[in-house]
């Protein structure tokens, strides 16, 4: 794929801004992404980092309370934010006549948020809504993000639920967020991504007229988030009153995506070959031939690949009937993951899952709002926008040993297995809603 | 939580030296550029529109043909589960192709295709890189002319749609919106989105093929390409591959739906539930209707975006939900409104009250000039980013083809929307948006919410 035009410069405070002007159509993308997730946030203070992308919304110096919104959208434009493991993005895709607005809106509340009382009361009654909504008076809520992460690893940061809970949340106070904003959302820890319509020379001055102002503060040193590797099978058992079915998720290690892209790879092009496609291993094996699962997944990181730094997570997840064991599904998996290792995949195999990587990449570009993100998060995390779009070139570099090997690492003594229950199937007797046997030994 | 070092206040962190900056005026909006395009309706009887758009080296193929149930009612109808089992099996055979060899095929041309039947339509979506345009079409006309429907692969995904039946019947906006669909419409086919279990297991692959023979026809049907090409070219290979395509009839539409009439809202029980569905509904306009871009404006300010009165009540304000919106949706015939909030049991009568107080003030304070003008200016913008990727474009053409509209009235409605008056928001708000207009239903714990629901009036409790 053809490398499209991409500019990228430094403000004297640390703002890092890539430019990717590309005019097929008059719209523009500006995101902002600031090097913090909920892997940051402390103890007790679970679902912070996620309210704290709600309280960026509530107004800055310039700004009322509701004046982005009505700022975005009377400029014709869509916005929104999200909190990932390790960054938290937020942006605005508009008609391209809007950049300078979504530029000042973005600058604004870099500089200078209205971080209150009431508005913070306010959002935390907002986020708990969306948690009921997502999770709590759903089925399978939060499966597997939420339930996998404490099977697989041992420590707060990548074990505990990014959403945070209630006691937590509502244990957050102004000075919690006046702490946090000054720690981590400093303009050399972010990146500014500015994608479309626009004319680079133009869009740089605008950049510089409305961030060069916001004062440089210190970066914060980024912590490691590493642990060991599971030593052994670590199970978990998740009871969940919604579900009509038991569901199962396999979570593995996987190498760093930064430190051992290509490494990290092979395990994407697995997961293609695994379940990509009618024709894929575990929809062939699983869903067509034993017809022991309702339907199967799997994937690199819980949020998707490339969105998280070390340590990240390979999963495999299934829905199956409650005639069928786990262990059922679990050897099934086992005996193909075997067999991929001992025979590896075919040549049509790994041809398969790369050409649909070159379209999917392809659409994701297509897509603004995707392409903006996307560049943006490449950006932070591994200091290389470029990379979505050499993705489908080091895909098609995958071997058939390379993925053989892979399929041999996701080995059933160096994982997490948790097994999701209706509430009617539950033991009686069991009253934590999680409880987890086995250790790192 | 103590922080790492000493840190400014909140005060301290939200002011600066300068104070407050004026917000930037918009500067110049340059224009889309003229879609090439063909609409054309084949010797078959399938109409194709072919768009060019050049971003990415792709093409995004949509198929929709009307599936219409014939009979007046649902009542003793088997289509709904044939309809459902001929969507999932419809790919997974031919005379010259297996399931994993249309997967394999598509695949090797970075393609997709799936197909979804509703109670309107079968619809078949797909994409591929544009030297894989032929392959896409070829599988098409394969299993559009000699799908076999393999036993096998009837008898698994039968028994996978019982499955998948019951984990969509356990969400609860599916409970919520069946409940709603069942309220508003009764027996009518429109309301029977998913078919009952036993009526699916009793699908035979007799009853698929029969019915692909009777109703997967090209007549009525309309194909939509957008991508990488010229459009003539477009149109020539679509006829070259689907041109043989044929059947006698014409695919069915549904019957129209009866008008959406105000009354109480339903309260549904589910029991454990720690947050409520507040689905309500009233009439709508269509999409033709020369009051619809006004309609369009009104719907926008009451809670159709995130700058609308509901939201900025009961969530920033009052913090009663996390999602809350009003939209539009076209039926047989005609259109309803829908209101949804999604709200804890114990703010649940709250919501619903403040939300009967907001529409009963679009039409007493009507939306101001300003309000007007956002709305429109988001409607307008909102147009242009939503068709600006491929599969956009495509998709958003297909509905409106499906309404019989077509790209003259997607580029001509930017200066509809520019034309209407504050006059003409206010009139269509009296008329549309009174609360006595809505019915709807609420589903959620009833053991919770009957003592305050008793007390709001207005609802049926169980």
């Amino acid at each position: 794929m053809a490398l499209p035009e991409l500019h990228r410069f430094t403000l004297p405070n640390g703002l890092r801004v890539v430019l990717a002007p590309d005019r097929s159509a008059p719209v523009v993308g500006v995101s902002v992404h600031y090097d913090v997730g909920f892997r940051s946030e402390p103890e007790g203070r679970t679902g912070f980092a996620h309210l704290f992308e709600h309280l960026m919304f509530q107004g800055s110096e310039s700004l009322e309370k509701l004046a982005h919104f009505r700022h975005v959208q009377s400029s014709g434009g869509t916005f929104n934010g999200s909190t990932h493991p390790d960054y938290t993005d937020y942006y605005q895709v508009l008609p391209s006549a809007a950049l300078e607005r979504a530029l000042f809106l973005e600058a604004d509340r870099m500089r200078a948020p209205k971080l209150t009382e009431e508005n913070l009361r306010n959002q935390i009654d907002v986020v708990k809504e969306e948690i009921r909504l997502n999770v709590l008076n759903r089925p399978y809520g939060g499966f597997p993000w939420i339930l996998l992460p404490p099977v697989l690893f041992q420590t707060f940061p990548n074990a505990h639920n990014g959403y945070g809970d209630f006691t937590d949340l509502e244990n957050a106070t102004v000075d919690d967020c006046a702490a946090f904003f000054d720690t981590y959302y400093a303009p050399g820890n972010a990146v500014l991504t500015v994608a479309g319509d626009f004319d680079t020379e133009g869009a740089k001055a605008l950049v510089e007229k409305h961030f060069g102002d916001v004062p440089a503060r210190p970066v914060p040193p980024r912590p490691s988030f590493a642990e060991a590797a599971p030593k052994g099978e670590l199970r978990a058992e998740h009871t969940d009153k919604h579900a009509p079915m038991p569901a199962i998720a396999l979570g593995y290690r996987i190498p760093d995506p930064v430190t051992e892209v290509d490494a990290y790879l092979s395990y994407l092009v697995l997961a293609g070959v695994l379940t990509d496609g009618d024709g894929s291993r575990l929809q062939q094996r699983l869903v067509h031939r034993d017809a022991i699962v309702v339907d199967v997944g799997a994937g690199c990181g819980l949020f998707g690949p490339l969105e998280a730094r070390d340590p990240d997570t390979f999963s495999i997840t299934a829905i199956h009937p409650p005639e069928i064991t786990s262990e059922q599904v679990v050897a099934a998996v086992d005996e193909e993951l075997l067999r991929l290792a001992e025979e590896g995949p075919t040549e049509q195999e790994l041809a398969k899952v790369t050409a649909r990587w070159v379209s999917t990449m392809h659409r994701e570009h297509d897509r603004l709002t995707s392409r903006t993100l996307g560049l943006g998060s490449a950006e932070l995390l591994f200091g290389q926008a470029e990379l979505l779009y050499e993705l489908p070139a080091k895909l098609a570099g995958i071997t058939t040993d390379e993925v053989a090997a892979a399929a041999k690492a996701l080995r059933p003594d160096a994982r997490a297995v948790l097994l999701l229950k209706p509430a009617q199937d539950a033991d009686p007797n069991e009253t934590a809603q999680t409880t987890a046997d086995g250790g790192t030994e | 939580m103590s922080a790492p070092t000493k840190h400014r206040s909140a005060e301290e962190i939200g002011r600066t030296a300068l104070g407050p900056r004026p917000f930037p005026e918009l500067g110049e909006q340059r224009a889309a550029a003229d879609m090439e395009t063909v609409d054309t309706t084949l010797a078959n009887g399938l109409r194709v529109i072919a768009v060019r758009r050049s971003s990415v080296p792709m093409v995004e193929v949509r198929l929709r043909i009307p599936f219409g149930d014939p009979a007046a009612s649902s009542v003793g109808s088997t289509h709904s589960a044939r309809a459902e089992v001929l969507a999932n099996t419809v790919l997974t055979g031919t005379a010259t192709r297996s399931r994993v060899d249309v997967d394999t095929e598509l695949a090797l041309v970075g393609g997709e295709l799936d197909a979804v039947v509703d109670p309107e339509r079968l619809a078949f979506s797909g994409n591929a890189l544009m030297s894989g345009f032929d392959t896409v079409l070829d599988v098409l006309r394969d299993v559009l002319t000699g799908a076999t429907y393999p036993v096998g692969e009837v008898e698994r995904e039968r028994a996978r749609l019982v499955e998948r039946i019951r984990l969509a019947r356990s969400q609860p906006n599916v409970i919520a919106r069946e409940a709603l669909q069942r309220h508003l419409y009764g027996d009518h086919p429109f309301a029977k989105e998913i078919p009952e279990a036993d009526e699916v297991a009793a699908v035979s692959q007799e009853d698929v093929r029969a019915l692909h023979s009777s109703a997967v026809l090209p007549r009525g049907a309309v194909m939509v390409v957008v991508g990488d090409m010229e459009p003539d070219a477009a149109v020539r290979a679509v006829e070259g591959a689907l041109g043989g395509w044929t059947g006698e009839g014409t695919a069915v539409t549904l019957s129209p739906l009866p008008v959406v009439q105000g009354g109480d809202v339903l309260l549904v029980h589910r029991p454990g539930a720690v947050q409520s569905q507040i689905r309500l509904a009233g009439r709508g306009m269509v999409r033709t209707d020369e009051r619809y871009p006004a309609f369009q404006l009104a719907n926008l300010v009451f809670g159709g975006f995130f700058s609308s009165r509901l939201v900025e009540n009961i969530r920033e304000d009052k913090g009663y939900t996390y999602s809350a919106r009003s939209h539009s949706e076209f039926t047989p015939g005609g259109a309803t409104l829908l209101v949804d909030a999604d709200t804890a049991s114990e703010v649940t009568a709250a919501a619903l009250l403040e939300t009967r107080y907001e529409l009963g003030r679009l039409g007493l304070a009507p939306p101001s000039e300003s309000e007007v003008d956002t709305a429109r200016r988001y409607a307008i913008g909102s147009l242009l980013t939503a068709t600006s990727s491929q599969g956009g474009l495509a998709s958003f053409l297909m509905n409106l083809a499906g309404l019989g509209l077509d790209v003259e009235w997607f580029t001509g409605h930017p200066a509809r929307l520019a034309a209407v008056t504050v006059e003409q928001v206010t009139e269509v708000a009296l008329e549309f948006f009174a609360p006595t207009a809505f019915t709807g239903v609420l589903v959620g714990d009833a053991d919770l919410l009957a003592p305050q629901l008793r007390a709001l009036g207005g609802v049926t409790l169980p």
